[in-house]
């Protein structure tokens, strides 16, 4: 089951991809050929509820932001380690199951971890 | 590989590519018609017969207006995060089977674009690419609003993007392949997913409505908080396009979530119709049908449930779902192994 898929099969989505990128950019193209251009300074200003800018929006934000991003590195690469386990998940058996479940659990370990720690807390 | 195979895959891919537009098109006149019934009022009706010319109406607009790129935006990323959320949106479409292959002039057409054996993954990684139009452009935009708009739905859609892959595994656990097609062939008379594997659905339509940015998690455009959010700046359209790319996500996340849980293109007595190209077309409508009440679902929910607060989301996401995933993990991984299913 499955074995015969060569790099072939993936010159449909390469088609697809060159499809999506011509529609994008022409569509891109021709809304900026269509529309008018009457431009002045106040509406290129950037929108701030009708007062003067202060200042601009390159300033630091909340670390626990990155915090998440980081967060969700280490867990996404445990998720991406699992995919192949589950799809052969029937030849490994209970073997197999009670394995990836030790790896499960030093992954939960670490999860309590955080949740001990505040990592996940927004109030 | 001749050409006979190039001209049918392209004819197949501009037919998708023009079916999901439609369809996203006629999502924006359903959802405010639908809005209007559950308001109680009419929703758009000026526009040709039940405001049927309304989205055209709409498009055209889009496209008459002035284009603005403030001065203190970086130009070249400004256009590039609608570009990348329109392309995102478009091409997740090239591995979802829509049908059982037709038989025309003698050839075997099939109804997807590409049959790779990792179809689930490809969609993910797409999916995943997705949240990059939304942070570029709300940091190019330099408006403050559009920043927290864009840190906002980053960190939204990778938490959930977590749940989300643990919840598939699941899935994988039992079906054993990573191929929509497959998956789509075992589910063949009512043998749905979603029969054994009701929390994996839940938790995984629950983690496509925050990957779509709809209701209630649609923090990223939340207007009490932050005017337009991440496309505060944006006009013409480039605005159009950041719209449409969300309804087209409706879309595509509802098509993978008929084909990977609710049958793709089965139906009940599918096996009693002898010919093939008949049974393939009513396939076809029945996925349809299933795409639709799915993007039904998700018009309701918009105008049923309030909105989120950012801690409650976050605390969704992490402190729950990912957890219930596991252990819906856990007890497939049990279930398999007692019952041999």
């Amino acid at each position: 089951m499955g074995n015969s898929f060569i790099p072939a099969d993936y010159f449909p989505i390469v088609l697809q991809l060159f499809a999506a990128i011509g529609f994008v950019a022409v569509t891109m193209l021709a809304t900026h050929y269509i529309g008018p251009k009457r431009k002045t300074a106040d509406k290129l200003a950037n929108f701030e509820c009708g007062i003067e800018q202060q200042g601009d929006a390159r300033s630091p934000i909340s670390v626990k932001y990155f915090l998440v991003a980081i967060l969700f590195v280490l867990f996404d690469v445990e998720v991406i380690f699992m995919y192949p386990w589950a799809v052969n998940f029937r030849e490994f058996g209970i073997t197999g199951f009670l394995e990836m479940f030790t790896f499960v659990g030093f992954l939960l370990a670490g999860f309590f971890y955080l949740l001990k720690k505040g990592a996940l807390d927004w109030e | 590989m001749d050409i006979a195979f190039i001209i049918e895959k392209l004819i197949l891919i501009s037919a998708i590519l023009g079916i999901s537009l439609v369809i996203a098109m006629y999502t924006t006149l359903a959802e405010r018609k639908f809005a209007g019934f559950f308001q109680d009022r009419v929703g758009p009706n000026r526009a040709g017969p039940w405001g049927l010319l309304q989205p055209l109406a709409d498009g055209v607009k889009l496209f008459t207006k002035e284009e603005i790129i403030p001065t203190h935006a970086s130009t070249f990323l400004f256009v590039l995060g609608p570009s990348l959320s329109m392309f995102t949106a478009c091409i997740t479409t090239a591995v979802i089977p829509w049908g059982q292959d037709l038989f025309l002039f003698g050839r075997q057409v099939s109804l997807q674009v590409a049959d790779i054996n990792v179809g689930v993954l490809y969609v993910f990684g797409v999916v995943s690419l997705g949240v990059y139009g939304v942070m570029i452009g709300g940091w190019a935009s330099n408006n403050k609003f559009s920043l927290l708009a864009a840190v906002r739905s980053a960190s939204q859609n990778i938490s959930y993007e977590i749940a989300m892959g643990l919840s598939i595994i699941a899935l994988l656990m039992m079906t054993g392949t990573l191929s929509l097609r497959e998956i789509s062939e075992q589910q063949a008379g009512m043998n749905w997913n979603v029969f054994y594997q009701p929390l994996g659905f839940l938790i995984f339509m629950i983690c496509s409505f925050a990957e779509t940015n709809r209701t209630p998690f649609d923090l990223p455009e939340c207007e009490t908080e932050l005017v337009g959010g991440h496309h505060t700046e944006y006009s013409s359209m480039k605005l159009g396009f950041y719209l449409f790319a969300e309804y087209i996500n409706m879309f595509v996340s509802s098509a993978i979530m008929a084909s990977l849980y609710f049958g793709g293109y089965n139906y009940p007595f599918m096996h009693l119709i002898s010919n093939p190209n008949v049974a393939a077309l009513i396939g076809v409508a029945a996925f349809f049908t299933k795409i639709l009440l799915f993007i039904f679902f998700f018009i309701w929910v918009r105008w049923t449930v309030p909105r989120f607060r950012y801690d409650q989301l976050m605390k969704l996401g992490w402190k729950v779902l990912i957890p219930l995933a596991i252990v819906n993990i856990a007890l497939t991984g049990a279930g398999i192994l007692i019952f041999g299913k």
